[in-house]
């Protein structure tokens, strides 16, 4: 107990047919980023820092929906959204519908620290960029080949924007949707969640959102308490169904089990998962202040790596 | 048992000292809105529709800060923000950055029910809007004469108009000076529910005066402004980011969950023991027909009433609170 801890996703609802390559880049990424956080806690950063670090990471690589390489939108373009918070004063930043601005978790912790607001979204969160002087590009950056054909796909099954619900068909065989697999739709949302030496929390979380959603359509990566949430007792990163995710106010709900049922991290998170999902697929990861980290996902696979100070680490993807 | 409904015009440091011709068109519209609340739950018109209903009333009203008489960003536009929750299948709608929609709330019930998805913002949700025939208008419907001035006295004092207390950045408690010593800051909502314990809850907000543009509050987040499932409704009130951090409209349902408090219990806890005072205020209904509208700051203008004959409109602490 005590001591730092990190735990970082690329989603949760994964295709089950996921080609092996595909599969050991997602591990080789995620024990990347895990390790990136590890050097930072190791040099004593702090928690906010490491999760901005790591989530910077994940959307600079193109593999994971956020980002370079995130969902494409009805119109082909990508718009994103993240959010951050801090734990001892529960200080958040969150931004929506991003188009040229390279990290956007990075505008969100700018928002929390140089703004006098908490959210700021679409041409206010780009004009906010520019006066900030973050790293800008063009719209064309995110948008990966990949990503173009899936939506190509998804237009084709004339199918939408779901914060994908799982058919009624069994979960057993092959994830699919409308005939198509998970991954066309899967979220892949990123994010991180860390404890530093003194017992600080922070998480993070970042996506592109749905393949083929309505321009303007927001999800749960950038609402406090939906997605992402810290406070002095946890930090705390939600993926997968959006909707489920913001109606069972996940992200707060782990450290409201903690604080007012008085049950350990494990304990919330599975009480979580279990009780605030109803029907709705989705993931989480979560440190607590005393050194531990947790994870649970209802679904078939979550996409993660976690780490803690007394040596312990798993990079992992299906249950 | 039996229904009960509340509804708000945003808390804040509303001054005793509110001359009458301020103080009387507020109450007014807060006993007309709540009279077309009441009679529609006695016509059994289910808790969902009573909300959206008496919203759209609050909205149209120019006296409070949502759709006409919003307050105004930076750049003196209206953008509008909204969100509304079915407490039975948990299902909620949210919009943002609304510029020609008449009835914001209106758009999130839509958003609700007609995609699937929960939240829509700016020029998406504008189109989204057209596409659905919403009644829409000009701009400029919006904006009142007394909000350029407010705006005005904002820029002068150049900070951000935080529902009247302290900036984040400040140290010093400064009396915001407020034109005509009156405030407008603030929100609208309403919570509802009905004799058989179905629960709603709207909310719906212009946001805060010389707001960047873009600015998104607690409003449209599920959760801080807005939140309703089987024990409660709640929608709140006040300095924006408090609420968001403080996760307010859940946090009261989940000291009931969790804790087992009572909804007064919950409220209370929530306005005065967990969020810092002079920021917050929100109104919330049982499943079991009780009603709390506790806030920490100065005022803040209310109306409610049960089945059993209760009703009370009011604007500062009442012996009750």
């Amino acid at each position: 107990m005590g001591g730092w801890a990190i735990a970082v996703h690329g989603g949760a609802g994964v295709d089950p047919n996921l080609p092996p390559q595909r599969q050991e880049e997602a591990k080789k990424l995620l024990t990347r980023c895990l390790n990136l956080g590890i050097s930072a806690l190791r040099s004593n950063a702090s928690a906010i820092d490491v999760v901005e670090l790591v989530v910077r990471e994940l959307e600079t690589d193109p593999l994971f929906n956020s980002g370079r390489g995130s969902a494409l939108t009805e119109n082909g373009t990508v718009e994103m959204e993240a959010s951050i918070m801090d734990g001892p004063k529960r200080r958040c930043g969150a931004v929506s519908g991003l188009t040229t601005v390279k990290n956007p978790i990075s505008l969100a912790r700018l928002v929390m620290d140089k703004s006098p607001h908490s959210y700021l979204a679409f041409h206010g969160a780009e004009q906010f960029a520019r006066q900030q002087g973050v790293q800008l590009v063009d719209n064309q950056y995110f948008i990966t080949r990949e990503n173009v054909a899936m939506l190509k796909l998804a237009k084709e099954a004339n199918t939408i924007l779901f914060d994908y619900r799982i058919p009624n068909e069994s979960c057993g065989a092959g994830l699919q949707m409308n005939g198509l697999p998970l991954s066309v739709y899967a979220p892949e949302t990123v994010g991180c969640v860390a404890v530093d030496s003194e017992g600080l929390c922070a998480a993070a979380t970042s996506t592109g959102g749905l393949m083929n959603k309505r321009s303007g359509r927001i999800g749960d990566s950038p609402l406090i308490g939906a997605g992402t949430y810290a406070c002095e007792l946890c930090g705390v990163s939600c993926t997968g169904e959006g909707e489920a995710i913001i109606r069972g106010t996940v992200a707060r709900d782990v450290a409201a089990v903690m604080e007012y049922k008085g049950v350990g991290l494990q304990e919330a998170v599975d009480f979580v998962v279990k009780h605030r999902l109803d029907e709705g697929k989705a993931g989480l990861i979560a440190v607590s202040s005393s050194g531990e980290v947790a994870y649970a996902f209802n679904c078939n696979a979550m996409f993660r790596a976690s780490a803690t100070q007394d040596g312990f680490m798993e990079v992992a993807i299906w249950d | 048992m039996g229904w009960a409904i509340a509804l708000h015009g945003s808390a804040g440091d509303i001054p005793l000292s509110l001359p009458p011709e301020r103080r009387q068109p507020r109450e007014e519209a807060l006993r007309r809105c709540l009279q077309i609340g009441v009679e529609a739950l006695k016509a059994k018109v289910p808790p969902l529709d009573v909300a959206e209903r008496v919203v759209r009333e609050l909205e149209n009203a120019p006296q409070f800060n949502a759709g006409r008489g919003s307050v105004l960003t930076s750049e003196g536009t209206v953008e509008m923000e909204a969100s509304i929750m079915d407490g039975a299948a948990m299902r909620c709608g949210a919009v943002s950055g609304l510029t020609t929609v008449v009835n914001a709330v209106s758009l999130a019930r839509l958003v609700m029910e007609k995609t699937p998805h929960v939240y829509l913002a700016f020029r998406g949700a504008e189109e989204f809007a057209r596409q659905q025939g919403v009644e829409i208008v000009d701009a400029s419907h919006f904006i009142t004469e007394e909000n350029i001035d407010r705006l005005k006295q904002a820029k002068e004092a150049n900070r951000v108009q935080l529902d009247y207390s302290q900036a984040i950045q400040n140290d010093t408690k400064k009396e915001m000076p407020l034109a005509n010593g009156d405030s407008q800051i603030g929100t609208v909502g309403c919570v509802v529910v009905d004799g058989h314990g179905n629960l709603a809850s709207a909310t719906s907000t212009g946001g805060l005066v010389n707001k960047m543009v873009g600015r998104i509050g607690d409003t449209p987040i599920i959760g801080a402004g807005t939140y309703a499932d089987a024990r409660c409704a709640v929608s709140a009130t006040g300095k924006g980011e408090a609420i968001i951090r403080g996760t307010v409209a859940r946090d009261v349902a989940a000291l009931m969950e969790f804790k087992g408090l009572s909804l007064k219990e919950a409220a209370t806890c929530v306005v005065h023991e967990r969020t810092p005072k002079g920021t917050v205020g929100l109104i919330a209904v049982s499943s079991k027909g009780e009603v709390a509208m506790p806030f920490n700051t100065t005022g803040m203008f209310r109306a409610c009433a049960t089945e059993d004959g209760y009703s009370e409109i009011a604007i500062w602490p009442s012996s009750k609170n």
